[in-house]
């Protein structure tokens, strides 16, 4: 069950992305979201997908992960061409069939929003791709640093994420196991009408929150019984460490929005 | 007379939704390099010893002092240094997200030095030979290796007493032994004070000393040996008189003579094996 979860799966392998520093890749990430959209002409969506293919083949990671990771976006994706070709009005009509046309204009934004949306997946992915959850942990509370002195609880964040992470693969198999002493007892979730499924959830849901609750409390007594009392004088075992690969990958990424605002029409 | 490192004179807790103390002016010593079993059935008041311990509870009334320090509120962070506790369920304790950053977490608590913490680290889980796991995920780790990555997370910190309470309640035969074998390694080469808190009285058969508890008075303490004599009376007590022990007793009343009472299964093979050539 648990191998079945796409959520936040990291790729490992020993590739310039994997190495870079986390902090950087959060950065990088957060910059193209912002200049994917200054792309508005066929060569800025050019040199966007130059850029995102060369950063694919730096992380060493098959093509084939990257595709199931767009999977579940390829309808959003067709949807969003499917309305612009039929709603967006502009320049010559292409075709015409009585009152209704399609636009060149249509077809234009069609394709450049598809694009937008697929080059957007294809980085985000790559940075979950090739970076630990743990890691992207650690790279926020870092980045998210100066914002203790507003009183912004960052440590707490923090662990709480990594907390949560560190309790998902333990709260699936408690799922596998409630589910099958339930189907034990003759619960059925695999068959039988809708509304008599989505009844036999609950079942499940109150023992796994039960004990979630008991989990808590014993690990906060186990936390305080290991000394921790807050974020205040602590030390962090994990290093982050920022290389001249890190600045280099964020200053191509510099150069590029350079060449977008450039060609930008 | 080796030196005392726990005291408590006098303790009393009682919990706010309870009408009688779980703890009743219990007094007690622990020496240092003592392996002391504290046994007693459900309800007898044992774990709240042990959170009394620690500074995880602090009691009514008496007084607490571990390595030189009186509990307190002041104190208590003082102390957790010098006692590291493992509790029972080996999941609801394992706070990082690998083994090398579950053993991190205290020392991260002390505010050590990162290039420390890595020795340390390493260090620790050697001694519990969990070294070839670093990188392991907990969902991974079997209950005894989750159990003893936690020793290592106490170890790390280097403390003078662990408690282990109930520690190996939930882990398999096989889990069970990989513990108490590590804890005793320990006690050997460290001379790490250890408290383990159980029902399980072939646990407690490897201890140098037992306290028995009952609705929370100290009911007997003693040698392992002094105590399995009560016999009956630990069975009255909700407790199971370990199996060398029982079978012991079986032996003697259908007539054949033991030499004296046997702890574990190993001497008394030994001695059953032999004992033709002393007759």
């Amino acid at each position: 069950m648990m191998e079945k979860v796409l959520f936040g799966r990291y790729v490992p392998a020993d590739s310039l992305l994997h190495r870079m520093d986390p902090r950087s890749k959060l950065i990088i990430i957060f910059l193209y979201v912002c200049i994917v959209f200054l792309a508005n002409n066929p060569w800025t969506y050019l040199i966007l997908a130059a850029y995102t293919i060369l950063m694919a083949g730096l992380s060493k990671i098959a093509p084939r992960f990257l595709i199931a990771g767009l999977k579940p976006v390829l309808w959003l994706v067709l949807f969003t061409l499917l309305l612009h070709l039929f709603f967006t009005k502009g320049g010559e009509p292409v075709v015409q069939l009585g009152s209704f046309a399609i636009y060149e204009e249509g077809i234009r934004q069609g394709i450049f929003i598809s694009l937008r949306f697929l080059l957007l997946i294809v980085v985000t992915s790559l940075l979950t791709l090739t970076t630990t959850p743990i890691e992207i942990t650690d790279g926020l509370e870092s980045l998210l640093g100066p914002l203790k002195k507003v009183n912004f609880p960052v440590h707490e964040l923090a662990l709480m994420m990594s907390i949560s992470l560190r309790f998902i693969p333990t709260l699936m198999q408690e799922t596998d196991k409630i589910m099958k002493a339930q189907m034990a007892r003759g619960v059925e979730y695999t068959s039988g009408p809708i509304k008599d499924r989505l009844k036999a959830i609950v079942p499940l849901l109150i023992p796994l929150f039960i004990s979630s609750f008991k989990r808590a409390e014993e690990l906060a007594i186990a936390m305080e019984a290991r000394g921790y009392r807050g974020g205040v004088g602590r030390t962090k075992y994990r290093q982050l460490n920022w290389t001249f690969a890190d600045t280099g990958m964020i200053l191509l990424l510099a150069a590029v929005t350079l060449l977008l605002i450039v060609f930008r029409g | 007379m080796a030196k005392q490192l726990v005291a408590l004179e006098n303790v009393t807790y009682q919990y706010d939704d309870q009408t009688s103390p779980a703890l009743k002016k219990i007094s007690l010593e622990v020496f240092e390099g003592e392996w002391l079993a504290i046994v007693g059935h459900n309800g007898s008041g044992k774990s709240t010893l042990a959170k009394i311990l620690n500074g995880l509870q602090f009691p009514q009334e008496g007084n607490v002092s571990v390595c030189g320090h009186s509990l307190s509120e002041e104190t208590v962070w003082d102390i957790r240094k010098q006692i590291g506790m493992v509790f029972q369920n080996p999941d609801n304790q394992f706070v990082g997200t690998t083994v090398q950053d579950d053993v991190a977490f205290g020392l991260e608590n002390a505010g050590v030095p990162q290039e420390a913490m890595k020795t340390r680290v390493k260090d620790a889980l050697h001694k519990v030979k969990m070294d070839s796991f670093l990188d392991q995920e907990p969902h991974h780790l079997s209950g005894g290796q989750k159990q003893r990555v936690a020793i290592a997370g106490i170890l790390a910190l280097r403390p003078s007493i662990i408690i282990l309470d109930e520690a190996t309640s939930m882990l398999d035969p096989r889990g069970r032994e990989e513990v108490i074998g590590t804890v005793k390694e320990l006690k050997q080469q460290d001379r790490i004070t250890v408290i383990s808190i159980t029902h399980d009285l072939e646990e407690a058969a490897k201890a140098d000393r037992i306290i028995v508890m009952n609705q929370g008075q100290i009911h007997r303490q003693g040698s392992p040996e002094e105590i399995f004599q009560m016999d009956e009376e630990l069975i009255g007590l909700g407790l199971d008189i370990p199996f060398p022990v029982k079978l012991g007793k079986m032996l003697r009343e259908t007539g054949i003579p033991l030499t004296k009472q046997f702890l574990s299964e190993e001497e008394l093979v030994a001695e059953l094996w032999t004992s033709h050539y002393k007759i």
